[in-house]
């Protein structure tokens, strides 16, 4: 037993195979990586991804039938490394491309909850929906989701400086989307909605930074009680131009039509929304 | 396949228990398979401390006598003797065997367990009560009056089958892949937090045909468990999924309130979203409350109920813990992840979230005719 203590072996290290006993499971083809991950566990495939990267040279990655692996795209950075590509086939697991270190990938499926997380630079494009708190504390890159997103989307993204991390989402999201947002910029377009509201409740609950867009019919009654509506301006549609841009060049949306919508630019009212609740 | 026995030590890498259910509407019976698979594919959802499965259909030849599933902790046989005295005392018993176990499983130190298939004989005051309330009765007599003696499963036609393992490694000890065919599998991997992890205290937790696995924990545990014991309900298993078992039992099975109608005691909205109804909405959830309040299921929780027909999966109000639905055909599936659904079901013909509180509902298409024929009635 590999990581045995006193006798008691590690439930779930201790049965996870060593990357040379999985070896068949991965082909390369010059650069590109294609990894079978039927039944790997995500310690196994993530074993794998980084021996591919740092042993065999690998710079693009094919995952075939992924099915609730977690952490992919996670442990694969290194300074000043060549960016890899990732494209992900099936249905990943939690925390996708959690810590992101500048990657890309491109999940041909649908995501399950903290899409993101943490994540510092890269890009993270999904072709379905995703789960709950996606780009939770998220401080860098990119994330496009095609379809809906569940709760407490981009709860405490932040931004420093230069560092603006941008999260763009073509269907609707739940309650408490923006919670506790403290930078960054998130774009919700509602566009498998109609005529129909966003259903979300408590948007901007806790918000003390960065910037919402929302496309489509919302209530005042929806909005947390730290955010205000703010008027657009040249600033605001040339972001808008750019990444609302890029995201129906990927998934094949017309920009012009998507932006003559109605957007509505949330912002936060106080930068301390709780600084009078605690004693100091 | 044999496999070596280990020891395993619980860790907290990884956190969540894992929920799995699925239902065929048009009522065909399938293996536990399904279920099984689906459960192995979250196995970082648990860990390893508590698994189990409930199925519903399993028991045709004795459809119409209730089964009980009766665990005796350290195969207390003076325990034994008493339920056997009980049982006949208080019931006809057509059949009684261990239930079969495959002891080359990987599972430690398992209770023994037995199965009755009983009808009620009931004498004196207890004529009065129904067949349903009498077994309720004599469960939490035998569950509070007799010690090392649980009564895990107690619906007819079903079965409560859990333990302490993977979900995998009870469903090998109990053969369920190769021994039962359900219409409906609910399914559970624990991740035990805050209350022991024993035989007993596995998922599904079962009344009668009731049957509930929860994912999270109730805050309002102590609330929950007092209001529960005016009607006649005793909490023993030492954990506070089991007061979600009773307070369906009493919500729908006595008082006859529908899923729609639970699912807003469970989890009412918020006093700001009432706040901004209309009259009739506004008047409806505060009644609700009044009368309800003490059985407001506060905390994170994610749970799938199911019983005869049909079950439901629900979330907190706010959705502190996971839930996704998927259907394809006459299949209805309810799990903790997408990928669990995948794992077993890769194509879907819709997959979706509800929103926190209200439910995801699969009913048997025999059912569903039988309500609308109610309803219709009704207007």
């Amino acid at each position: 037993m590999k990581y045995s203590i006193g006798g008691f072996c590690d439930l779930f290290l201790d049965f996870c195979k060593e990357v040379e006993e999985l070896r068949d499971r991965l082909k390369l083809d010059g650069k590109l990586a294609i990894i079978d991950a039927k039944g790997l566990t995500h310690k196994e495939l993530n074993d794998l991804m980084r021996y591919a990267v740092f042993e065999l040279g690998a710079r693009k990655f094919k995952l075939l039938n992924i099915t609730g692996q977690r952490y992919i795209g996670t442990r694969l950075w290194a300074p000043n490394m060549e960016k890899l590509e990732i494209e992900v086939h099936g249905f990943p697991g939690n925390d996708l491309g959690a810590f992101l270190g500048g990657h890309k990938i491109v999940v041909y499926g649908n995501a399950q909850d903290g899409v993101g997380n943490t994540m510092d630079d890269g890009e993270i494009i999904v072709y379905g929906r995703a789960g709950d708190v996606v780009a939770m504390s998220m401080r860098g890159g990119r994330i496009l989701i095609r379809d809906d997103v569940g709760y407490r989307t981009a709860i405490h993204m932040k931004e420093y400086k230069d560092k603006v991390p941008v999260l763009v989402i073509g269907g609707t999201a739940q309650d408490f989307f923006g919670e506790y947002m403290a930078g960054g910029r998130v774009v919700l377009l509602g566009l498998n909605l109609g005529d129909k509201p966003h259903r979300a409740r408590y948007i901007g609950t806790g918000m003390h930074g960065g910037i919402m867009y929302i496309r489509g019919k919302v209530e005042q009654w929806q909005l947390g009680k730290e955010v205000g509506i703010v008027d657009m301006d040249d600033e605001d549609w040339k972001f808008l131009e750019k990444h609302v841009g890029d995201f129906c060049k990927e998934f094949g949306f017309d920009k012009d039509e998507i932006l003559s919508g109605k957007f509505l630019k949330l912002k936060p009212v106080t930068k301390r929304p709780y600084g009078k609740i605690y004693a100091y | 396949m044999r496999r070596s026995r280990r020891v395993v030590l619980p860790d907290k890498d990884h956190q969540a228990c894992g929920l799995f259910g699925v239902i065929d509407r048009s009522g065909r019976r399938f293996s536990g398979e399904m279920a099984i698979e689906a459960m192995t594919s979250m196995k970082v959802r648990g860990n390893g401390l508590g698994g189990g499965f409930a199925a519903y259909g399993i028991y045709p030849e004795y459809e119409d006598y209730y089964a009980l599933h009766v665990m005796f902790q350290n195969w207390d046989m003076e325990a034994k003797h008493r339920v056997d005295e009980f049982i006949d005392a208080n019931f006809d018993v057509v059949y009684a065997e261990e239930i079969p176990v495959n002891p080359d499983a990987n599972v430690y130190n398992p209770p023994l367990f037995w199965r009755y298939f009983v009808s009620p004989n009931k004498k004196g005051e207890d004529k009065k009560l129904s067949d349903d309330d009498y077994v309720v009765k004599k469960v939490m007599e035998i569950n509070t009056g007799i010690e090392n003696a649980y009564v895990v499963s107690s619906g007819k036609n079903m079965g409560v089958f859990k333990g302490v393992g993977f979900p995998e490694d009870i469903a090998e000890y109990f053969m369920l892949a190769e021994e039962y065919k359900g219409y409906m599998w609910t399914a559970h991997s624990r991740f035990p937090t805050n209350t022991p992890g024993w035989w007993g205290g596995a998922h599904p937790f079962c009344i009668l045909d009731w049957t509930v696995v929860h994912n999270g924990e109730i805050s309002s545990y102590g609330t929950n468990k007092r209001y529960l014991e005016m009607f006649g309900y005793y909490c023993t298993l030492l954990t506070d999924t089991e007061v979600m078992a009773y307070a369906v039992d009493l919500l729908m099975r006595k008082q006859g309130l529908p899923i729609e109608i639970v699912s807003k005691i469970f989890a009412p909205p918020m006093w700001d979203i009432v706040d901004i109804m209309d009259e009739k909405k506004k008047r409806f959830y505060t009644t609700l409350r009044m009368n309800y309040g003490p059985l407001l299921i506060n905390g994170p929780w994610t749970i799938i109920v199911a019983r005869h027909g049909e079950m439901f999966g629900i979330t907190d109000r706010i959705r502190l813990r996971p839930i996704t639905s998927g259907e394809k055909g006459d299949m209805l599936f309810v799990s903790s992840e997408e990928s669990a659904i995948r794992a077993v079901c890769p194509e879907l013909d819709r997959v979706y979230t509800p929103m926190g509180g209200e439910p995801v509902i699969g009913r048997l298409r025999s059912r569903e005719k039988e309500i609308a024929k109610q309803l219709s009635e009704v207007e």
